[in-house]
């Protein structure tokens, strides 16, 4: 027998975790959810945590990233902050009820539940699956499926709390609501929170989600979102992810639309040590409409890696993709983006296109737009860059007077505008495209006035 | 003002600049004309700072200062404007944010406080009226979607702005119509003052009738091979440039 240690796959490591504390997991779970979580982590035993051979994870080996030893958060942790103290946050117009998640539980212990007007609830997933369990089990885990994504069948077997947001039939929800994932410990920490959206038919709402880091140990977070649009609803979406660069995450959104319903989703990458985002969306009825956008900008050794699945399945839907980034220094990305226009989704129209900047011979990026269609009356489109900053614009810029450095601002600002115009949420866009700016000159550690340090 | 004297460059090893040798005094107009590849715009740019052209031998002052010292930055808040031959497009960045940041720029390596909004509003409006340039087109991208007398325009607009000491306008003359040459000759007329310069680049005598030089110079094959006054344009106009090329050594 050798007596050098047998080394244990990080499968096997959660396996193990999994039956171990499976008492503190299911503890405040309805038994439905429980249910769940059992075929979950079957899945997950067959399909384990994706690595290089896996060709959607070519570019990002999650198994090596999940190789550690970070703590996992199977109960709330009790850290009080007087949440004034260290957040502020200064986009205007946005709705003053934050809600926080920290280490992936909801924050506010004793209000876990809100009722809005109109009948629409936001609070703890967790509390929601208890109290509205008929809400819940028709759409949990239904969109989010398990049956190929081996870290969607790890967060369904693992989470316990997460964000549930319930807009009922007609309701119309004017102020955007900013959701607020902060990761915070003195040790490294494993979070998998887990959120559900539901908008009922002819619904409407923003939502802002913030990805923070407020203290210095590594992190790791591997969240599933799943987001129903019932008929003829609006969703605007938009998500910034500002963690610090210790900070590695895969974050999986899959919305799922009803007919004439109308989506904006955008993610705007602004610092991160990894980021994978998958973001699925299911057209699931005629007349779609959905935007979907990115923008990423990446410095020193971040990677970024996005993934999107836009499946239309029904026929008159309508799709825009774009993706854009700017990569310096070693930074590593990758893009991979699939349209599936199924055989009866006629008079599909589906663009795509990402387009990137390469500021040094050092980073790089991978980019692969595809088109799958099946049907013959469509109009699709689909293309990818990867390029330099624009040579000749930027002698024409010096030769006005504008320093090389200025000038070089100006074009990646201008690049990426086209991203943050995309951003429905007027005050936000504001926001964004100064956060933006930051970004790129490297001055960005954290959003104007807001007292959490990302970075 | 401007002294250059035996100016060689090179770019990726061919020899375009092949000893060029003048001077430019305050208050001058100097025309430059010459064939098609001769080096008139490899001329301008290496004035202006381009990298990609390496000068291999020669010097050049200005204001008694090293101009190939500086970066193209400097050259131009030191005064130095280039209008382009084929003005650049940059997508996504208004004139407006393109021109600001220039001129405060510019102020501000004269040690100048940023110019107010509502100043550089007002002096956008002044200087589009004195080349005519179309409103719609100060509100849109640099360049971008802009007409080929559209674009020469604006570099005459943008002329006005800085207010350079030394102006190069490599052929803003093409592509223009007559009133718009006559618009942009104005443009350049009116700015022109005892203190500052200008070098055309030209191919044809009309413009020259309206900006009438002090000096016209013929550039062939990387060297001046005549200079001569205003009616050196005439008589080239009409005899075209055989009879000059005849016994260059090439
Ligand atoms: N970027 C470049 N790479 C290679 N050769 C170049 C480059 N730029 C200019 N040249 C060459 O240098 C020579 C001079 O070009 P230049 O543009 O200066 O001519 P010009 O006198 O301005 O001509 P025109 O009247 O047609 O504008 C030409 O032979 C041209 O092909
Ligand atoms: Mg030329």
């Amino acid at each position: 027998m050798s007596l050098e240690e047998v080394k244990v796959e990080p499968k096997q490591k959660f396996l193990d975790i999994y039956q171990e504390h499976i008492n503190d997991i299911k503890n405040g779970s309805p038994d439905y959810i429980n249910e769940i979580r059992e075929k979950a982590i079957k899945q997950f035993e067959i399909l384990g945590i994706p690595d290089k051979k896996d060709e959607n994870y070519k570019y990002t080996d999650l198994n090596n990233e999940f190789d550690n030893g970070y703590k996992m958060y199977l109960s709330p942790k009790n850290i009080k902050f007087e949440v004034n103290d260290i957040f502020t946050c200064d986009v205007p117009d946005l709705n003053t009820k934050v809600i926080l998640l920290l280490n992936g539980w909801y924050y506010d212990r004793e209000n876990l539940i809100h009722e809005l007007p109109g009948g629409a609830i936001i609070g703890s997933f967790q509390a929601a699956a208890k109290r509205y369990p008929e809400l819940v089990k028709k759409h949990f885990a239904n969109y989010a499926k398990m049956d190929k994504e081996g870290l969607v069948a790890m967060n369904t077997a693992f989470s316990q709390d997460g964000v549930f947001f319930y807009v009922p039939k007609g309701v119309v929800i004017e102020k955007p609501i900013q959701i607020i994932n902060i990761l915070m410990d003195e040790e490294e920490g494993f979070t998998q929170h887990r959120n559900l959206f539901i908008l009922e038919d002819n619904s409407e709402a923003s939502i802002v989600v913030c990805d923070h880091t407020l203290s210095r140990p590594n992190f790791l977070t591997n969240s599933v979102s799943e987001i129903f649009v019932g008929k003829n609803a609006d969703l605007k979406y938009s998500r910034m992810q500002n963690e610090h660069n210790g900070s590695k995450q895969v974050s999986n959104l899959y919305l799922h639309q009803e007919r004439d319903s109308r989506v904006n989703a955008n993610t705007i990458s602004l610092h991160g040590g990894l980021i994978r985002n998958n973001v699925h969306v299911m057209l699931g009825g005629e007349g779609c409409e959905n935007t979907t956008t990115g923008l990423y900008l990446t410095d020193k050794g971040q990677h970024i890696d996005n993934y999107m699945y836009m499946d239309h399945a029904y026929p008159n839907c309508t799709s825009n993709q774009l993706f854009k980034g700017v990569l310096d220094d070693f930074a590593t990305g990758a893009f991979s983006g699939k349209v599936l226009v199924r055989k009866d989704a006629q008079k599909t129209q589906a663009f795509q296109s990402n387009n990137n900047i390469l500021l040094t011979d050092d980073a790089d990026i991978k980019t692969k737009p595809q088109l799958e269609i099946y049907a013959d009356d469509v109009k699709c489109s689909h293309g990818a860059t990867v390029g330099q900053l624009d040579l000749d614009a930027l002698f024409y810029m010096r030769t006005r007077g504008i320093p090389k450095k200025e000038a070089k601002l100006l074009l990646m600002s201008a690049f990426a505008y086209d991203v943050i115009k995309t951003i429905q949420v007027p005050a936000l866009q504001e926001r964004i495209q100064d956060l933006v700016d930051k970004r790129l000159r490297g001055e960005l550690s954290r959003c104007n006035s807001c007292q959490m340090h990302c970075c | 003002m401007l002294s250059i004297k035996n100016l060689h460059a090179n770019i990726e090893g061919k020899e375009i600049l092949k000893g060029i040798d003048f001077e430019v005094k305050a208050g001058e107009v100097h025309a430059i004309m010459g064939p098609n590849g001769s080096g008139k715009s490899t001329l301008a740019s290496v004035l202006a700072g381009r990298e990609i052209f390496e000068v291999t031998e020669g010097k050049v002052d200005y204001f008694e200062k090293d101009l190939l010292e500086m970066t193209p930055e400097e050259r131009a808040s030191e005064g130095i404007f280039l209008g382009f031959q084929y003005p650049i497009e940059i997508p996504g960045v208004s004139m407006v944010n393109f021109m600001k940041t220039a001129v405060n720029q510019q102020r501000k390596h004269k040690g100048l406080e940023p110019m107010s909004s509502s100043d550089f509003l007002k002096l956008m409006r002044e200087k589009k009226d004195l080349v005519e340039l179309d409103a719609a087109l100060a509100s849109r991208s640099v360049n971008e979607g802009f007409s080929g007398g559209e674009k020469k325009r604006n570099e005459i607009f943008q002329m006005a702005m800085l207010e350079p000491k030394l102006s190069i306008l490599d052929e803003t003359d093409s592509g223009l119509d007559i009133d718009a040459l006559r618009i942009v000759a104005n443009g350049v007329n009116k700015l022109k003052s005892k203190d500052n310069a200008t070098i055309v680049i030209t191919h044809y005598q009309r413009l020259l009738d309206y900006i009438v030089p002090d000096f016209v110079h013929v550039l062939y094959n990387g060297r001046i091979i005549k200079s001569g006054g205003k009616e050196l344009a005439l008589e080239l106009e009409e005899k075209g440039y055989d009879w000059l090329k005849k016994g260059v050594d090439l």
